[in-house]
């Protein structure tokens, strides 16, 4: 059989890594804003995949195949998982803020649970896996003992882009600088003159956008839709987060490739460790360092 | 102690019974009615147990189905698996509350295991730990061929009547409103209200921790083993983490730290969820259009969704009715 | 016993940073000790680490010549140590009462089982209980409001609850942070007055935090002042007061 740790296997787990980092990123940004724990993280990346497969064979009708169509579909799936995420955040999410922390996780629950069901219950779309459409034709490079295809170079190549630009963001725009001071301080950033909600509003709609264009890659990559799909992996970026660091974004891209890296060695060498890897990896965060590793520790005054 | 009261609270539980059995009797509450009933008690369970830990102790546990499915699988595995017991046979039933009860203990010591490493954490912290726990007992359940894997255990006996769960159902409820309202949970309470100050009253306060959960652990196996000698089966997907938030569902509604809450949230929110479907299926019939049955769940997260915006403290806050109060307690 | 409380070399660093250095400490029976020094100088700091909410990086602390370095607050507590805090940790959404007899838990005798299935036993015990909390409250004057919920109670009434829960632990030794806080003129009076009630009457050794000089200088019998962490005078109350490095750590060089 030979090792696991095989070149395939190591591209397979990049893979899985990218489209991890994109969905942790929303869990760590909002966070480390709010911090809260946005259970319905997994479903906008659910509604980016759908508006995707919707954009794609509404494009398609009229455009045609080919590069062109598909950049426009990730455009659209971004849209899509940002206009939910804000949505979320404006109905749900903004009016508990100063409210216990409970309150706003169960609405969380309520809000995944809302987009799980109706996309389940809505006639056109309905609960079972749609099969997702080639956006390009799916090309295989032999590298060695492993099949690379052109969708691994997509999806590393996607993430890689939009994370550079986040980080770009973050740290040289207003914006990014905003987001920093409120994420340490929303006290003492209201009193800079920042317009904290508007700051958390961004954050949402950035975070869903990075999970619809996961959902995007996903549908492409592993090609298989459905309502619930936001689950597992939803679960398993945010456990990416916290492996991170929660809160910290260069955390949460670390966190993510090594949770994808983890999970296809797991699985290659046995289907119940494959499954169970990311909760162990939980466990283990949680009783070795909770902080994750690159997150700070945050001390009590007493 | 002079007089011998009986308390009110069994007098009206015992009264309760009795009508219900009558009702049933002369077949005003057909069988549909009692299952909703039945299921509804056992939720009871659950979310009593549940409050206690997250309401009452102030942890965040977010796996608390995982409790449960250790109790319905134990007590699966004793009657089902080992001991292959039929319920027509009366002298089977006694055996039957042993597995119960052992499906509890068991549950209370996965839940010491977990308790120990999980509470040194706090918050959301806390609550991804033990969601991540749930997930691992999922996971594991899933994949012992012995007790049916991904197939679930199938064929459990149907033990649980009307009777036998109102009759846990009731000493649960008794058993934790007596703690809850004793100087033991009134360190629990300390414990939620504020960490620090209850250490420094002298509370041993990762005691009463992991004894809140402990106990809650016990009482979920309980309420599991119940439900799967009612629906005869137990899978490993009802005991998921999704379980576990619908259950923090029940327990936010009825409010947290009110055990009358939880009776009153159980009862309302199951017989919604039945009444959902039955308002669907008549949709169905009068429009001809096919309305699925994730509409009534969709339903369901809009009106939770709605209570949480407009009534954050849920249906009873933090208050007990009068009835479920201890004499001394009332004011 | 020599003295009730004794700190021997006792230091703290947080990081990098040394909040309490060499602090040594003898505190004897009976008497009203006053602790002062400018904001951030590791009053509050100290308390936290004899009240075992940190484990000094240096040093010891003594009780009744036991060692109680290092133990968990909650058995220091049980040791006869008790304290109130300078934001008041109140149990809010609980009875006064309640707030009360979560003081006296660690008494408690009956066990689970008991509680459980309310045996005899254990019934005879709640009541005990609830009387002696309800005794302390009357001393306190605060029996009124024994069932109302703690959150509700004026500000200057919870400072006196979260002091009657503190005696409620039954402590030879009692820790006051900034127990003047927020007062005006009539409560602080009436502030001094419980204090060396408390002394007198509960026979509860006193060891207090203050800003308020009126109360430091009427009250204290003792005084220690800290500075950035380091004891720059201890004494009586009038030759504290007119140390010169403590009016400078107060008032700045060059004036007083």
């Amino acid at each position: 059989m030979g090792s696991i740790f095989n070149l395939q296997q190591i591209v397979n787990g990049l893979q899985l890594g990218s489209i991890y980092a994109l969905i942790a990123l929303g869990y760590t940004m909002v966070y480390g804003i709010v911090r809260l724990i946005n259970f319905a993280h997994g479903d906008f990346y659910m509604v980016g995949a759908y508006a995707a497969y919707g954009a794609f064979y509404l494009f398609n009708a009229f455009v045609g195949g080919g590069a062109p169509t598909a950049f426009i579909v990730l455009i659209l799936a971004m849209a899509a998982g940002g206009a939910i995420a804000t949505l979320a955040n404006q109905i749900a999410y903004k009016p508990l803020r100063y409210k216990p922390k409970m309150s706003s996780l169960v609405t969380a629950l309520g809000v995944s649970m809302f987009l799980e069901y109706f996309f389940s219950a809505f006639p056109l779309i309905g609960a079972n896996p749609r099969g997702f459409p080639d956006l390009l034709p799916k090309v295989i490079y032999q590298v060695g003992p492993a099949a690379i295809s052109n969708y691994f170079i997509i999806d590393v190549a996607v993430a890689a882009v939009l994370m550079g630009g986040l980080t770009i963001l973050i740290q040289r725009s207003r914006l990014g600088r905003a987001m920093r001071a409120v994420s340490q301080d929303k006290d003492a950033s209201k009193l800079m003159g920042i317009n904290v909600e508007n700051i958390i509003t961004w954050t949402f709609l950035i975070g869903g956008m990075f999970a619809g264009a996961a959902g995007l890659l996903a549908g492409m990559t592993y090609p298989r839709i459905d309502p619930y799909m936001g689950i597992l992996p939803g679960l398993k970026a945010f456990i990416a987060a916290v492996l991170g660091g929660i809160g910290n974004v260069p955390g949460a891209m670390l966190g993510a490739y090594i949770m994808g890296l983890a999970e296809t060695f797991a699985n290659a060498w046995n289907s119940l460790l494959g499954a169970g890897i990311a909760f162990i990896i939980l466990i283990i965060v949680l009783l070795v360092r909770p902080t994750g590793i690159l997150g700070e520790k945050l001390a009590d005054k007493i | 102690m002079g007089n011998m009261k009986l308390p009110r609270l069994t007098i009206i539980a015992v009264l309760l019974y009795a009508l219900i059995q009558l009702l049933s009797l002369v077949g005003v509450l057909n069988g549909y009615f009692l299952i909703i009933i039945n299921q509804s008690l056992i939720f009871v369970i659950l979310t009593v147990s549940l409050n206690l830990i997250n309401g009452i102790t102030g942890q965040f546990s977010l796996g608390h189905m995982g409790f449960a499915a250790v109790g319905a699988y134990v007590s699966g595995t004793i009657t089902t698996l080992i001991l292959k017991l039929s319920p027509d046979k009366l002298g089977n039933y006694p055996i039957f509350v042993i597995a119960i009860i052992l499906g509890g203990v068991f549950a209370a010591v996965v839940g010491l295991v977990i308790g120990f490493p999980s509470l040194r954490l706090k918050g959301d912290y806390l609550a991804i730990m033990t969601l991540g726990f749930g997930e691992i007992i999922r996971i594991i359940l899933n994949n012992i061929d012995y007790v049916g894997g991904p197939r679930g255990l199938l064929g459990i006996p149907k033990f649980s009547n009307f009777t036998i769960i109102y009759v846990f159902t009731f000493l649960t409820v008794v058993l934790l409103r007596n703690l809850i309202q004793s100087s033991h949970g009134r360190a629990m309470l300390a414990v939620r209200e504020n960490e620090v100050a209850a250490e420094l009253v002298g509370v041993d306060t990762t005691r009463y921790k992991v004894l809140g959960f402990v106990i809650g652990a016990f009482f979920s196996g309980i309420g599991g083993g119940l439900l799967a000698h009612l629906l005869q089966i137990a899978h490993p997907t009802q005991y998921g983490f999704y379980a576990s938030a619908l259950l923090l569902v029940y327990v936010y509604a009825g409010g947290m730290g009110s055990i009358t809450g939880s009776i009153i949230a159980a009862f309302a929110l199951t017989f919604l969820t039945q009444f959902l479907q039955l308002g669907l299926d008549s949709l169905t019939n009068i429009t001809g259009i096919s309305f699925g049955s994730e509409w009534k769940m969709v339903i369901y997260a809009v009106i939770l969704i709605l209570i949480m915006l407009y009534r954050t403290e849920g249906l009873m806050g933090m208050k007990e009715a009068k009835i479920v109060m201890l004499e001394e307690e009332k004011k | 016993m020599s003295a009730l409380l004794s700190i021997k070399g006792m230091s703290h660093y947080f990081g990098g940073l040394k909040a309490v250095s060499n602090f040594n400490f003898d505190i004897p029976e009976g008497v009203i000790y006053g602790l002062i020094g400018p904001n951030g100088s590791g009053k509050t700091t100290t308390f936290n680490l004899i009240t075992g909410i940190y484990t000094p990086t240096e040093g010891k602390i003594l009780f009744e010549d036991r060692e109680v370095t290092g133990l968990r607050s909650y058995k220091i507590v049980q040791q006869g140590i008790a304290r109130t805090f300078q934001n008041l940790r109140i149990f809010g959404d609980l009875s006064v009462l309640d707030n009360i007899r979560i003081a006296r838990h660690f008494n408690f005798k009956a066990g689970l089982f008991g509680s459980f299935f309310r045996t005899p036993g254990t019934l005879k015990e709640e009541k005990k209980m609830r009387e002696e909390a309800m005794e302390l409250l009357a001393m306190m004057h605060l029996q009124n409001r024994a069932h109302e919920v703690a959150k509700n109670l004026p500000y200057g009434e919870l400072r006196r609850v979260e002091i009657a829960r503190a005696l409620a632990t039954g402590p030879k030794l009692i820790l006051l942070d900034e127990p003047a806080a927020g007062m005006n003129p009539k409560e602080v009076a009436d502030l001094m007055e419980l204090i060396r009630r408390i002394r007198d009457e509960f026979k509860v050794t006193v060891f207090l935090i203050e800003h308020h000089m009126k109360v430091v200088m009427g009250i204290c019998e003792y005084i220690k002042v800290l500075d950035f962490g380091e004891t720059i005078a201890e004494g009586l109350p009038e030759k504290v007061g007119k140390d010169p490095k403590v009016l400078e750590a107060y008032l700045g060089k060059g004036g007083a």
